[in-house]
């Protein structure tokens, strides 16, 4: 690990889980959190990675999840902490890493380290940085989106409400049922499209009957499930991860739309 | 042999569900009322939380040592007078259930809600024997007129709306009069009330489920709303309890524990209206009760979960919580899952109990969106254990070959850091290209099932592990 900053006592040194769905789709994301983490005084690097395995594991590959689970924990193992901007990725290893490894003493005591120190971007930033305000400016009334791994694995959910109540301009508007699955569920949306369609409708009604010019959340996944319906249903909300309107970069199109192009 | 199954067409079932408008409306109706009623009584108590870990170790203490508990809970029952039949699948308890029938020369039977007796298909069965069954619920009356399974566990028509229940009234009471005003629902459940008071008269057995069998009393306890279950099992001569093995609880005070997280968990009721005791047949003396009590004590499956990662679904106290938080619940409704229990429980229940060949669809059905489990009471991990099922596939190889050789490819560059970020370079350069002038593509080629129903967001075109290197190298340089 010899191309890793050294740490100065007190500043943490951040492994970025850039996770696989920001990494291909909306780097910005990725970017944004660097942002936010050196901005509260962290070192961050964002070691060569891939995938930490949870559609191996949802879909009962544990042979291939396990697999992919040791690199990660090799990957990571020189850090303070491991963040990611995505509730669901870090609470694969959160929760589901020492699981992975009953049977196997060596690997799970690695497990549950990576484990302990991973988190979710807004949870990390609160809960372990005590951050309480970002320096922000976004115009206009947002609502935010609960994504369930988030919400119940890890137990996110006053966060992000705490950190975008300081951003200038912002007003947060709730929609109902904010903490109901938007349907994605990783390969369920594509298995059963027609459940996860209906799913999502709900959600895209609620998301319009707010009345909120942006919806925010902090999974991609779930994201990319809701600005796809909300185009497809011509309903005129533009759709971000909650990262890049905290860091202040909201500059590339929402997600969905094209550069210098509106909803039509 | 247990009752027919539509589970291997969930998709289609599914399918059909989504159309269904009427369907749809009713499905509205478990979305708003039982939500906001369990949250309010939770939120009451401040015990809640910890009630539902001491009922959750209650459930693993008895699943522990449950042949003590049986052993225990069947001398018990002995030394009142009563009978205890040991059935280890559903053709020993329907053949026990229909000898108990024949010795007490029963013409008609009545029945209190029950899902051992869905289970074990013993309406039919009876019938086909010449013994005549009334369910007594109004719900499972309802689906007994229809001949259908009920859609949910503790409310069997909530897929009905009251037009298509007047229907069926008409069409089957018909020694009533035509004309008579059936608009309310009020009317309806005075109809129902008027019919079944007269098969309550005439019954000569009378059988019930159990919510819970206590070791300590040999007593069995069924909680009710419309103390139909009292009648049922006080007038007949003979009273027939139908339990699953599971239903055991070593103590009085153990119940007691587990009825406070029941009602509130199921309706958002404190108790429900009804909660009654049977311990064996009528005592001289006694105001009334039965001559016979018989206890069929049904394994059909369960006594296989014991020991294995899916025991913890034998703690399952039927409250209904999971199915009323569930989003697929909410958007198919019960009769897509294809057999007798819905929702998320029956996701993990149904493949122990018909194969999981048959019913593998359920556990895959599902966003893992935890919902469920965050409100189980006695706190199932219900997608770990859907996961569980996955795995058994998988294993398999049950798991659908376009899914297998999907996760494969993706596996296979996963594992190979420079070999992924080479190709995903590559891709998402090519797929950012395609779509930078929407911003979306309304139809991608290996993603049908996606931009069926959305669009699907253009990557930004550059990966992130792409532009951290350039960024990174031009900051050291
Ligand atoms: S699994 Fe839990 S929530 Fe679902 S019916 Fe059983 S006890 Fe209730």
């Amino acid at each position: 690990m010899s191309a890793l900053p050294s740490s100065r006592p007190g500043t943490p040194r951040v492994g970025l889980f850039v996770t696989c769905l920001v990494d291909l789709m909306r780097p910005s994301v990725g970017f944004a959190a660097v942002k936010l983490l050196e901005d509260a005084g962290c070192i961050v690097e964002a070691p060569v990675q891939t995938c930490c395995g949870q559609p191996a594991y949802n879909s009962g590959d544990r042979g291939t999840t396990r697999d992919l689970a040791m690199r990660m924990i090799e990957t990571f193992q020189g850090f303070d902490y491991v963040v990611a901007p995505s509730g669901s990725c870090a609470g694969m290893i959160r929760k589901h890493y020492p699981e992975l490894f009953e049977e196997d003493p060596n690997w799970r005591a690695k497990a549950s380290a990576l484990a302990a120190k991973t988190f979710e971007l807004t949870s990390f930033l609160v809960d372990v940085l005590g951050v309480t305000h970002v320096d922000a400016t976004f115009q206009g009334a947002v609502t935010y989106h609960d994504s369930c791994s988030g919400l119940r694995e890890l137990g996110v959910k006053t966060q992000p409400r705490l950190l975008l109540s300081g951003v200038k301009g912002l007003t947060l508007v709730e929609m109902n049922d904010s903490d109901v699955c938007c349907g994605f569920g990783g390969t369920f949306a594509v298995k059963y499209s027609d459940i996860s369609s209906s799913i999502v409708d709900a959600k895209a009604k609620n998301v319009e009957a707010a009345h909120a010019q942006t919806l925010l959340a902090g999974d991609l996944g779930c994201l990319m499930n809701m600005a796809g319906k909300l185009s497809r249903d011509g309903r005129p909300v533009e759709v971000r991860h909650v990262a890049e309107v905290l860091a202040n970069m909201t500059d590339e199109p929402a997600i969905g739309l094209a550069k210098d192009a509106a909803h039509k | 042999m247990t009752v027919h199954t539509t589970s291997p067409q969930f998709k289609q079932n599914a399918t059909r569900a989504l159309h269904d408008v009427q369907l749809q409306k009713a499905l509205n109706n478990v979305k708003q009322g039982f939500i906001d009623k369990r949250q309010a009584a939770a939120d009451k108590l401040p015990e809640f939380e910890a009630l539902r870990d001491s009922a959750r170790d209650i459930k693993n203490h008895t699943l522990e040592h449950l042949d003590l508990y049986l052993e225990a809970y069947e001398a018990k029952v002995k030394a009142s007078g009563g009978h205890v039949h040991f059935a280890r699948n559903a053709d020993e308890a329907r053949e026990i259930i229909l000898k108990i029938c024949r010795e007490a020369g029963a013409k008609t039977v009545t029945k209190g809600k029950s899902m051992i007796s869905e289970e074990i298909g013993i309406n039919h069965y009876l019938e086909a024997n010449g013994i005549t069954p009334v369910e007594t619920d109004l719900g499972e009356y309802i689906i007994q007129l229809r001949n259908e399974l009920p859609s949910h566990i503790i409310a069997p028509a909530v897929h009905l709306n009251a037009s298509q229940v007047e229907q069926d009234f008409r069409r089957v009471h018909t020694h009533l009069d035509a004309k008579r005003d059936l608009s309310e629902p009020v009317q309806l459940l005075t109809e129902a009330r008027a019919v079944l008071r007269e098969r309550f008269l005439a019954a000569d057995v009378g059988i019930t489920g159990a919510n819970f069998l206590v070791a300590e009393t040999g007593t069995s306890i069924i909680v009710t709303n419309e103390g139909n279950g009292d009648l049922t099992q006080i007038l007949p001569k003979t009273h027939v309890v139908l339990a699953s093995i599971e239903k055991l609880v070593p103590t009085l005070e153990d119940v007691s524990q587990l009825l406070r997280v029941l009602a509130r968990s199921a309706t958002g009721q404190e108790m429900s209206v009804y909660t009654t005791f049977s311990t064996g047949p009528r005592r001289p003396g006694d105001a009334d009760g039965p001559e016979n009590y018989h206890v069929v004590l049904i394994d059909n499956g369960r006594s296989s979960m014991l020991g294995t990662s899916f025991e913890e679904m034998l703690r399952c106290i039927r409250c209904g919580a999971c199915m009323n938080h569930c989003p697929v619940y909410h958007a198919v409704g019960g009769h897509a899952y294809g057999w007798v229990y819905p929702g998320p429980m029956g996701a993990v229940l149904t493949p122990s109990l018909i194969g999981v060949d048959k019913a593998g669809h359920l556990p895959n059905a599902s966003t893992f969106c935890g919902r469920c489990e965050s409100v189980c009471p006695v706190r199932i991990p219900l997608p770990k254990l859907m996961r569980h099922w996955r795995e058994r596939e998988f294993e398999r190889h049950l798991t659908p070959a376009s899914v297998r050789s999907g996760l494969n490819l993706w596996g296979f560059f996963a594992k190979r850091p420079a070999l992924y970020r080479f190709a995903t370079r590559a891709a998402m350069a090519t797929l950012g290209f395609a779509g930078r002038r929407r911003g979306r593509f309304s139809w991608l080629p290996l993603a049908k099932g996606w931009t069926k129903h959305r669009d699907f967001p253009a990557p930004q075109g550059e990966t992130f592990q792409a532009r951290w290197q350039r960024e990174r190298s031009r900051r050291t340089a």
